[in-house]
């Protein structure tokens, strides 16, 4: 798929050509068919769906395929609407540019599971805009009304039989003008979407032929590695250049702005003139920060009052006059992505264009990183996105744009900046760490009247959208919170900001990765202490037509909620509501004796509106429940001595092939709009398993990852 | 120099005997679907074949391969049937650990070729895949054993 993206001369003579744009309004689209004079149109190259002459359907995308499956289901959603023939479609990844921004948010980027959910409409219109041209097309030749044609696998039919194909018919369509509000297919003729597709991307993938970031070379290239500060606020104090330049392969020593880079013709060479190099560093902002002091600032954040991010009734008295209180404290940790593939980008400087090759998942982002540097305008800087190992919001960040760029510009020569593990590691943007309070009150009957939440957490916001921080209130460090599908007569939700120099970025479901955990831990507290039945009680707590109420109901019967469990296992379950969508969990766990939890079952149930892609689907399902029980047993990043401490995966290690359980995935009947996927199928696979531990072993676990001498103790 | 047999072709290669073997495939062969992620042979990302054996070739100096015969992705056929299944049940998603991980499966299947769930999950336990496309990789390497199993019947 990315060899060809750059190719600039695509439309081809005979073509129909359509392209959209969302950015400034409702959504319009364009012909920039060469029957229409394109050339003269800016996003030429950037146009969503091509048909040429030779039956080909290109659908050309702007989200970055990091492998959730989105460049396939964004071209089955085309191509469904269009009545394509689905072994001639292909999909191409066009280069950054205005039509490819979200509809939503104005910039380009792939994040917040928002890739169908953010242009559901767009998407199908486009196909239908297509189909209406070519059926047009198809009457005009045969003279007779459209009416009485039908578009079917890439075909428009006569009645008595004869057909056109859409190759055939492409020039002629491409004449014709755009069907404003072309009419969209009822779910019940979907032809494609909610079939069994394979993806498109995978045979390059399984075949070694696929190009990330870090496989990209130019000619003249040279590799680049960077010594970043060690410490938090710690400044370069000395280097060896001289011993770096010794190394065979090594091309330049450049200082950069706190930081110095080594250029050389390899990465092997480029890495051993970092070593080289010997830079010395001072001790930094934060000399003592370690983990315990980490976790001090976080207790006594949770000390303060906090800002007010929403409030229902009067919490304080429904408290006072409650049957049952309950108040508990919950601790999670800082994140990493821990992407297979490392931060890298490549950058090529001319004096009248900027050239970036990289995974990234901010393509406006990118452009205008460049475009700042170079002095460019930003419709200079082409930004070609490569496929991406892994990313879960790590790839928006800019840092090694900004490195590419500023040595592509010193060398005179196209320069990639590659990251090792370790540096990985140490410049993260890590999902933020939590300390957080709920003080909830219940009823005679065991319903909760109350439901008082404190956070403590470091603000992601703050950095990545200031504007959106707003009374004090990053809206992220509370959603899953203030957005819970929980009814409660009486709420308040404070949020205090934990200021703390260790970067923090968007992280799988942002938020909703933490929240959900003490949101799903504490209604099981509480059914507990209601001595109710934690998916009834949870049930109990939302309306009896609501999307959540229904597929908890779903999880309950096709999970087998109340099934016979064979001796020394329990059931847990958790609740998960964002993007759009409702993801709920089942947990199958036994601990033995040393305390070590086995999970031998997860039952994933997703209501994701109209289910595009279900196989993809499925994968990203498996794929939270591996994630999930991956930070629920393991995952912590380390600080010391005013830095980070945790280098590579042995002192980050990730969940391994015997502890992954049997999983199985339920998708809800929904024809509705589609929702987000990857994000929603992550956040309650942790408290699923904390709330199966506690019905199993009585021990209650509030901290993540899970603390195993909390059950060795009360095993031994 | 150093002579190199990769894939059955022979290389000469100018490059320190130290240097890791998976530098020496990506940037001297321009062998990239090696790839590099940890660099201490921890995650199993880079794995090769060597002599039919899975090694992680980010601590495996090149002079160590010379003279072996190095296998990499594009060694295996296109119907090899860790390929065929591993399409068939689609397991990438980002995709980027998986030409190491199958040619785990491979040294695996070599070895045990009718391997058991415990003998999968003992065998892959040190490969890392982030995405999560593990249970997929249990379908696909017994869905490769049965097709050897009959390919061998």
């Amino acid at each position: 798929m990315s060899s060809e993206m750059t190719r600039r001369s695509f439309l081809k003579t005979g073509s129909l050509v359509l392209a959209a744009s969302a950015v400034t309004g409702p959504t319009t689209l364009f012909n920039v068919s060469p029957a229409q004079g394109a050339a003269t149109l800016p996003f030429k190259p950037h146009a969503f769906l091509e048909i040429g002459a030779d039956e080909t359907v290109t659908v050309w995308v702007g989200q970055t395929d990091l492998g959730q499956g989105t460049h396939t289901g964004l071209a089955m959603v085309i191509a469904d609407e269009l009545d394509a023939a689905w072994d001639r479609v292909q999909v191409k990844m066009a280069l950054a540019a205005e039509p490819f921004k979200d509809p939503q948010w104005h910039a380009q980027l792939t994040g917040g599971s928002s890739s169908f959910r953010h242009r559901w409409d767009l998407l199908r219109t486009v196909g239908a805009a297509a189909r209406q041209m070519l059926l047009a097309a198809a009457a005009d030749q045969w003279s007779i009304p459209v009416e009485q044609c039908v578009a079917r696998e890439g075909k428009v039919l006569h009645p008595d039989g004869r057909s056109l194909s859409y190759g055939q018919l492409a020039a002629a369509a491409g004449g014709r003008p755009v069907p404003a509000q072309p009419p969209l297919k009822a779910a019940k003729d979907y032809r494609i979407m909610g079939t069994p597709r394979s993806r498109l991307d995978i045979p390059d993938k399984v075949r070694g032929k696929a190009v990330y970031g870090l496989d990209f070379t130019l000619p003249g290239m040279c590799v680049a590695v960077v010594a970043r500060p060690p410490r938090f606020g710690a400044t370069l104090t000395g280097y060896n250049a001289e011993a770096a330049m010794q190394i065979k392969g090594v091309v330049r020593v450049v200082p950069l702005d706190g930081r110095v880079a080594v250029c050389a013709e390899t990465t092997h060479a480029a890495l051993q003139g970092r070593i080289a190099l010997q830079a010395e560093w001072s001790a930094g902002s934060h000399p003592d920060l370690n983990d315990d002091s980490i976790e001090r600032l976080f207790a006594a954040g949770l000390k303060q009052p906090g800002a007010l991010a929403k409030s229902s009734g009067d919490p304080r008295q429904a408290l006072a006059v409650a049957v049952q209180r309950v108040e508990r404290s919950y601790r999670l940790p800082y994140l990493s992505h821990a992407q297979v593939e490392p931060i890298n980008c490549t950058a090529q400087v001319e004096a009248e264009r900027c050239r970036i090759w990289a995974p990234t998942q901010g393509q406006t982002a990118t452009q205008l990183t460049a475009a700042r540097l170079t002095g460019l305008p930003p419709d200079k800087v082409e930004v070609m996105t490569l496929p991406a190992g892994g990313g879960f919001g790590l790839r928006g960040e800019q840092d090694a744009v900004i490195d590419a760029v500023l040595l592509a510009r010193a060398v005179g020569r196209p320069v990639k900046v590659v990251w090792s593990r370790e540096d990985d590691f140490a410049h993260g943007y890590f999902r933020p760490a939590q300390h957080a309070r709920i003080h909830a009150g219940l009823d005679r009957d065991g319903q909760v009247t109350a439901w008082s939440h404190t956070v403590a957490a470091p603000s992601v916001m703050s950095r990545l959208m200031p504007q959106a921080v707003q009374n004090g209130i990053d809206p992220d460090a509370v959603n899953g919170i203030v957005d819970m599908p929980y009814l409660f007569p009486n709420l308040s939700v404070h949020y205090v900001p934990v200021d703390l120099p260790i970067p923090v970025g968007w992280w799988r479901s942002v938020g909703y990765s933490a929240n959900v955990f003490t949101v799903e831990s504490c209604m099981d507290e509480l059914a507990h202490a209601a001595g109710r039945d934690p998916l009834q009680f949870r049930l109990a707590h939302m309306a009896g037509d609501s999307r959540p109420f229904a597929l908890l109901t779903l999880l309950a019967e096709r999970g087998g909620w109340d099934a016979p469990l064979p001796a020394g296992r329990a059931r847990g379950v958790a609740l998960t509501s964002c993007f759009e969508s409702f993801a709920a969990h089942l947990a199958e766990v036994s601990v033995d004796g040393r305390g070590v939890i086995t999970v031998h079952r997860m039952v994933c149930a997703l209501d994701c509106g109209t289910a595009i892609y279900p196989d993809a689907i499925r994968a990203q399902a498996e794929a939270g429940v591996v994630m999930g029980l991956s930070t629920a047993l393991h995952e912590r990043v380390r600080f010391a001595n005013g830095g980070v401490q945790t280098a590579n995966y042995d002192t980050y290690p990730l969940l391994t092939m015997a502890e992954v359980p049997e999983i199985e995935v339920i998708l809800a009947k929904n024809t509705g709009k589609a929702g987000g996927v990857g994000e929603p199928v992550f956040p309650s696979v942790a408290p699923a398993v904390a709330n199966a531990v506690f019905r199993a072993t009585g021990v209650r676990l509030r901290d993540l990852p899970f603390r195993r001498e909390l059950l060795t103790q009360k095993a031994g | 120099m150093i002579t190199l047999t990769v894939n059955g072709t022979t290389h000469q290669v100018d490059a320190d005997p130290d240097t890791p073997l998976l530098w020496v495939l990506r940037d001297h062969l321009a062998i990239t679907s090696v790839k590099y992620t940890c660099g201490i042979g921890e995650c199993g990302v880079c794995t090769v074949l060597i002599d039919g054996a899975a090694r992680r070739s980010c601590v495996v100096p090149v002079a160590e391969a010379a003279g072996h015969a190095v296998t990499t992705i594009e060694g295996l056929a296109d119907d090899h049937p860790v390929k065929v299944a591993w399409i068939d049940r689609q397991v990438p998603q980002c995709g980027y650990c998986q030409p190491g991980i199958m040619l785990q499966a491979v040294d695996l299947l070599t070895r045990v070729p009718q391997p058991s769930t415990e003998q999968i999950n003992t065998a892959m336990n040190d490969v890392l895949c982030r995405c999560g496309s593990h249970p997929r990789i249990r379908q696909a390497i017994r869905q490769a054993a049965e097709m050897n199993a009959k390919k061998g019947g």
